[in-house]
């Protein structure tokens, strides 16, 4: 019998780390799930957060820390009693049993009724809009119903935590954004907490309703989707969030920010710390747009068109490339006049 | 003309016929000389006895306890050590899949198949000789009174049997192993499956037809039998394998088709066992062990 029941408070990681060998692929993980909560750990690959999903559920053992179940500790419990239910990337399904038996392998492990298990299983298929595929194997669906068996059999033992490793990066982009909708609709038909594990920032910002970024084995920051889509705590998870324009300057505070150097102009931004005589400047390519009296003078290197608008790169005179975005055409050699609000440029310690 | 020989080149090509086919050619001709010919040649001297009918060297196979006793022999050996070798060999390749000194340990395992199965027996025949260090070992120590005959008789080739079989099941179901997708198991452990259910319920039906393939191979190998129950066995007595009487027959009597037939023989109980073992494995799952696009 799995030992979390359904109605937890709270999991709870505490200075998690693993090693592999010598490589210290997870350091001081601290975070803390609600239950209920949709939780999405984000970093681009080999930043450990697949490694602390894999924790979390049991299929890792830790080096260092602990991992707590309210009151109870977890990470000594082995993953077949802790009970969560998982969605891997390849999904693993049981390429020799049917979908029936793969969803109803979970229920037949804990030996329930043949009655229960039947009426569950279908109710987990119906729930994944799968039904009248029952008795095919996994290998004849195809990859977006592959996915839905995948969750049908990890949420149907009724798991108090869904834990999910990249499970819509093998689905072309459309099936991507409908599976998303689905993920969604199904957390919020169970309300089972659920920690995600994506490298899409646009996943992540769409589906959880916290999110943890992790770079080089390290949380950078924990915070809701609008925190960490306006306001990065440093500069690395800014360039992960999609900052594309990275600039080191020079700098100086102001009464209310500080003031940088783009591309010869001086520029007015938002301080994001102690920001000394030099510092790194990022600034969204939306937040960057062509006016016409814009300080930032530029000449356009490439422009793409993207149906709403144009997305271009400019070389500034300093010889650094700027991404920005615009309303109106754009042209290969033009001289742009970029500007960005104040609000939306930030500025951090170098 | 032109025009034709290019679409008669082209409908080849189409049917994956070009240039490189020619290349099967000698690898065809060399079975064909090989194993065909001297197959068929077999056969057929085997319906040519010496004396009697074109049936009697099967009746005298049939009606010589001194012959027909030989395939209860046999089987005696093959199927016990088959079954040993392929069994044993799955909780080893299960273990081994997880080590990282992989390459160490089947280095080790392959080199009793590098030796040869003479070389192995006469190792075995200095080492488990009433005068061998086994026995010399166990008597020092008193663990036993008496040597222990573990050579010239049904264990000795049951040994060598094990030595020389099990690093070649061993590689087969290794192989098969680490085929199957360790997400799968992960999986299994994920849904609340012990380390024996996830074994019986996962990993073992997606090895069944692996294990078919090795039981017939390792089957072939156990069955045809003979340097080390002559070497190792008593060749007179319980281990008068059916390879020594075609042998015996064939050197020793010169009755090349009474040789023959025996021959077919061994052939035909092979592949009823063979046919036996795919007709088992069609009925279990043969798809991919690994799911997912991934």
């Amino acid at each position: 019998m799995p030992i979390a029941s359904r109605d937890f408070r709270e999991l709870r990681l505490e200075d998690v780390s693993r090693d592999f060998g010598q490589h210290r692929a997870l350091r001081d993980v601290n975070l803390t799930v609600k239950r209920g909560e949709f939780v999405a750990l984000l970093g681009p690959s080999g930043c450990g957060k697949s490694t602390t999903l894999n924790c979390i559920a049991g299929l890792l053992q830790l080096t260092g820390g602990s991992i707590w179940l309210d009151s109870q500790r977890l990470d000594e419990v082995g993953p077949e009693d802790r009970g969560f239910g998982m969605v891997f990337q390849n999904y693993a399904l049981f390429p020799h049993l049917t979908v029936r038996r793969n969803v109803a392998f979970g229920l037949v492990t804990q030996r329930r009724p043949k009655a229960e298990i039947e009426r569950r299983v279908d109710e987990a298929l119906a729930l994944v809009r799968l039904n009248g595929q029952d008795e095919k194997l996994p290998g004849q669906l195809s990859g977006g119903q592959q996915q839905r068996v995948a969750i049908a059999r990890a949420i149907v033992v009724g798991p108090p935590l869904v834990l999910m490793d990249e499970p819509l990066s093998n689905l072309d982009a459309k099936l991507r954004l409908e599976m998303r909708a689905e993920i969604r609709r199904i957390h919020t038909m169970l309300g089972c907490s659920t920690i995600y594990v994506t490298h899409d920032q646009e996943e992540a910002l769409s589906l959880a309703d916290r999110i943890m970024v992790m770079i080089d084995g390290q949380p950078r920051q924990i915070g809701t989707p609008e925190d960490l889509y306006a306001r990065p705590a440093s500069a690395d998870v800014a360039e992960f969030m999609g900052y594309r324009n990275l600039l080191t300057s020079p700098a100086q505070m102001t009464v209310d920010g500080a003031a940088v150097t783009v591309s010869g102009a001086r520029v007015l931004g938002t301080a994001m710390g102690t920001v000394g005589a030099r510092a790194t400047v990022a600034i969204r390519p939306d937040d960057l747009q062509p006016t016409a009296d814009g300080p930032i003078a530029a000449t356009v290197e490439i422009a793409e068109y993207h149906g709403r608008d144009f997305y271009a790169v400019a070389r500034g005179t300093g010889g650094e490339d700027l991404y920005f975005r615009s309303d109106r055409r754009v042209a290969a050699g033009e001289v742009v006049h970029l500007a960005a609000s104040p609000a939306r440029v930030l500025v951090y310690p170098a | 003309m032109s025009a034709t020989n290019l679409s008669l080149r082209r409908r080849l090509r189409e049917h994956g016929l070009d240039g490189v086919t020619l290349l099967v050619i000698p690898g065809v001709l060399f079975v064909l000389a090989l194993f065909i010919y001297p197959f068929i040649y077999g056969l057929i001297l085997s319906f040519q006895p010496k004396q009697g009918g074109w049936l009697a060297n099967y009746a005298k196979f049939f009606t010589d306890p001194y012959l027909y006793d030989t395939i209860w022999l046999t089987l005696q050996i093959a199927v016990p050590a088959t079954l040993l070798n392929t069994i044993l060999s799955v909780p080893v390749a299960l273990r081994v899949r997880l080590m990282r000194r992989q390459k160490l340990l089947t280095t080790i395992l392959v080199i009793p198949i590098t030796l040869g199965t003479v070389m192995v027996a006469d190792g075995l025949l200095t080492y488990l000789g009433p005068r061998g260090w086994l026995n010399r070992t166990l008597l020092e120590f008193g663990l036993i009174s008496d040597p222990v005959r573990l050579i010239h008789n049904y264990w000795g080739v049951m040994l060598s049997l094990v030595i020389s079989g099990f690093p070649f099941t061993f590689l087969l179901t290794l192989s098969y192993v680490t085929g199957i997708d360790p997400a799968l198991e992960q999986a299994g452990a994920m849904l609340g499956a012990r380390s024996r259910q996830r074994f019986f319920r996962i990993l073992l039906p997606l090895l069944a037809p692996g294990l078919a393939i090795t039981l017939a191979l390792a089957f072939v190998q156990a069955f045809t039998v003979f340097p080390s129950a002559i070497l190792l066995g008593a060749p007179a007595g319980p281990t008068r394998v059916i390879s020594i009487v075609a042998y015996q027959a064939a050197f020793e009597q010169f009755d090349y088709p009474l040789a023959s037939a025996i021959a077919m023989l061994m052939a035909a109980i092979q592949l009823v066992i063979i046919a036996g073992l795919l007709g088992a494995r069609m009925l279990v799952f043969r798809g991919p062990v690994s799911t997912g696009k991934g």
